[in-house]
Formats: structure tokens, C-alpha cells, sequence
């Protein structure tokens, strides 16, 4: 498939999932149950994308020692989880990124 | 009434304070992607076409791994399903709209602009109310366009020892970091980490994202439906 195909089916694909609901939706199709599970969909899908960036080196195998992005992302979240502020986590992140791998 | 461009000028102060932290995703965006060896057209198609900045990602993280089209595709997918919330929640109050109102309107349904409209719905109830939702997708699209472009154009001055491909995963947990005050959402976030991360070599097709995602949702029904039980 062509880079360009790709990226159409993708945009096909996020569109329809926010068109989906609006265009066919009548209300009684969600109860609260669906939006609870639905709910949990961050909490189950953002984790495969930071788990393995943070936990796996370029080869794909697991590097646990000397590994300064471990501790970086538990600043990070440290920070997140008491600042509930996105830039602050980033941010707090990377620079203890760059602490320990310039300075340190 | 208020006048159409008033309730848009509205969506865009609302939806401002949530536009910072774009800022960075985008450039991110940009340098990887060229990074990861998409041409700038191709980049800035992304953007334009699809319009989402996880799933972008999302995108260049598959690809780059060597990912099949149709897992690329279903990927995707799986991380647009919240996108089907805010569908649903949306839908009560744009269901007397034209057609092509619904189309923009789910173009420009982001979460930024998703949770500020939202806000703003329920409190009013004018007809012409849905400008709100524009003003702020309108507001993001214009900030998502230019910070990949300067991301593309930044990309080559940019050293690869900064690591700025870690900016991706601290992205990301900043969007669940309040989900981690809350005890499903951590039993959630570690089942679903553990499983990409130990089957990141051994399940097939690169499929990761989408098995660990499942295994996650599955554990958030089963929790779900136990803590119901016991009250």
C-alpha cells in the first residue's frame, strides 16, 4: 500500500469514528454501562503506546538497567499526578531526560 | 439569540488554555515523521487528512516498526474509539442539523474541543450553539497545521541526541495522568503496559497496541462489573 493510501484509510478511519455516532445515533443505543467501558478506552490503549517506548530499547528487547527514561517517566508522572497539569508533565519529563543523560 | 460569530469567538477563547500543550505534539509530530523518512507532503497530509494527533502517531510508531497497512489501520482504530463517546454525547445536540453540518462538525471533533463544547451545551440551549464546537476545532486545526509545518522545517536543525522521540510516551501519560488516582484506571494502565511491552516481540503482526488495548478493556469490564456487585 502506498504512503498515501495509508494515510487516506487512516483519515477514513478516525473520521468515521467521530461521524459514526453523530450520523446514525439514537440516544437509547448507549446506556451507562457502554460509556463506562468506554471510558477506560485512555487507560487501556495509551499505555501500549508509552510502555514500550519507555521500556524497550531499539532492538525490541526489554532494558531495565541504566535505562534514564524509567526514572524520567516516574518524575513525569510524579509531577502530572500532583500538578494535573500536561505541559508540567512533559516538560518535567525531558528535562530529567536530558539531567541524566548530559549531566549525570 | 447570540449571533453565529459571537458563540464561534466563544469556542475559541474556551478552547485556548487547552491549546498549549498542542503546541508541542505538533512539532514532535513533524520532526519524527520526517525523521521516520515521510516526505514533508506526505507529513502535512497527515495532518490535513487525518487530523488527530494520536493517531498520527500512532501512525509513524507502526510504520516505523515495520507494521502491516491493515494493523496500521486497525490501530488506528482502536485509538479513535473514544472518539465514539464524543460522538454519542454530541449527537442529542446536533441531531436536527444538516447533513453537512454533521461532516464538518465530526471533523473538527477533537477531544480539546470535545470538552470544552461539552461544557458549553449542556448551559445553553440556542439553536446555533454547534459554532462553539467549530470555533474550537477550527482553533486547533489552525495551531495542528502550523506546528507540523514548523516540525518539518525545524526536523534536520534538530540533533537526534536530544532523544526527542521520548517527548512521544511523555505525551501520552500526560493525557492519563489524572486516570491514575483512580484504582481500575491503574490496574487498567499496568495490565495493558505489561502486555504491550512483554509481547511487543511475540505477539504477531505488531498487533501490540490493539491486543494490549483489549486485554485492558476486558479487565476494566470484569473490575467493573465485580465493584458492582459488592455495592
Amino acid at each position: 500500500m502506498s504512503d498515501w493510501a495509508l494515510i487516506a484509510y487512516c483519515g477514513l478511519i478516525t473520521f468515521l469514528t467521530r461521524f459514526s455516532m453523530i450520523a446514525i445515533l439514537k440516544k437509547e443505543m448507549f446506556n451507562n454501562e457502554i460509556r463506562e467501558v468506554l471510558s477506560y478506552v485512555p487507560s487501556a490503549i495509551f499505555p501500549a503506546i508509552i510502555f514500550p517506548a519507555i521500556f524497550l530499547d531499539i532492538n525490541g528487547s526489554i532494558h531495565l538497567e541504566d535505562n534514564p527514561k524509567i526514572l524520567a517517566a516516574i518524575i513525569a508522572m510524579g509531577v502530572g499526578i500532583f500538578s494535573r497539569n500536561i505541559l508540567a508533565t512533559i516538560f518535567s519529563g525531558l528535562a530529567s531526560y536530558w539531567f541524566l543523560i548530559f549531566v549525570v | 439569540m447570540n449571533s453565529n460569530f459571537k458563540i464561534f469567538l466563544k469556542g475559541i477563547i474556551d478552547v485556548s488554555p487547552l491549546m498549549i500543550p498542542v503546541v508541542p505534539f505538533g512539532l514532535i509530530f513533524g520532526i519524527l515523521a520526517i525523521d521516520i523518512g515521510f516526505s514533508p507532503l506526505a507529513t502535512m497530509g497527515m495532518s490535513l487528512i487525518i487530523f488527530g494527533g494520536a493517531s498520527q502517531i500512532v501512525l509513524l510508531q507502526l510504520f516505523s516498526g515495520g507494521a502491516s497497512s491493515l494493523v496500521i489501520i486497525s490501530s488506528v482504530g482502536a485509538v479513535n474509539s473514544r472518539h465514539l463517546l464524543y460522538g454519542a454525547v454530541v449527537s442529542e445536540h446536533v441531531s436536527d442539523l444538516k447533513l453537512i453540518w454533521k461532516i464538518i462538525i465530526s471533523y473538527f471533533l477533537i477531544d480539546q474541543a470535545f470538552a470544552r463544547s461539552n461544557e458549553y451545551f449542556k448551559k445553553n440551549n440556542d439553536k446555533n450553539k454547534y459554532f462553539h464546537l467549530i470555533g474550537g476545532g477550527v482553533t486547533c486545526w489552525i495551531i495542528w497545521q502550523t506546528t507540523t509545518f514548523l516540525g518539518i522545517i525545524l526536523g534536520s536543525a534538530i540533533p537526534e541526541k536530544l532523544g526527542l522521540s521520548f517527548a512521544v510516551p511523555l505525551t501520552f501519560l500526560a493525557l492519563i495522568v489524572n486516570d491514575f488516582r483512580k484504582i481500575i484506571n491503574v490496574i487498567v494502565i499496568i495490565i495493558s503496559g505489561l502486555i504491550s511491552t512483554l509481547g511487543y516481540n511475540y505477539i504477531p503482526y505488531k498487533a501490540y497496541v490493539i491486543v494490549a488495548a483489549l486485554g485492558g478493556l476486558l479487565t476494566a469490564i470484569i473490575l467493573t462489573k465485580m465493584i458492582t456487585k459488592h455495592e
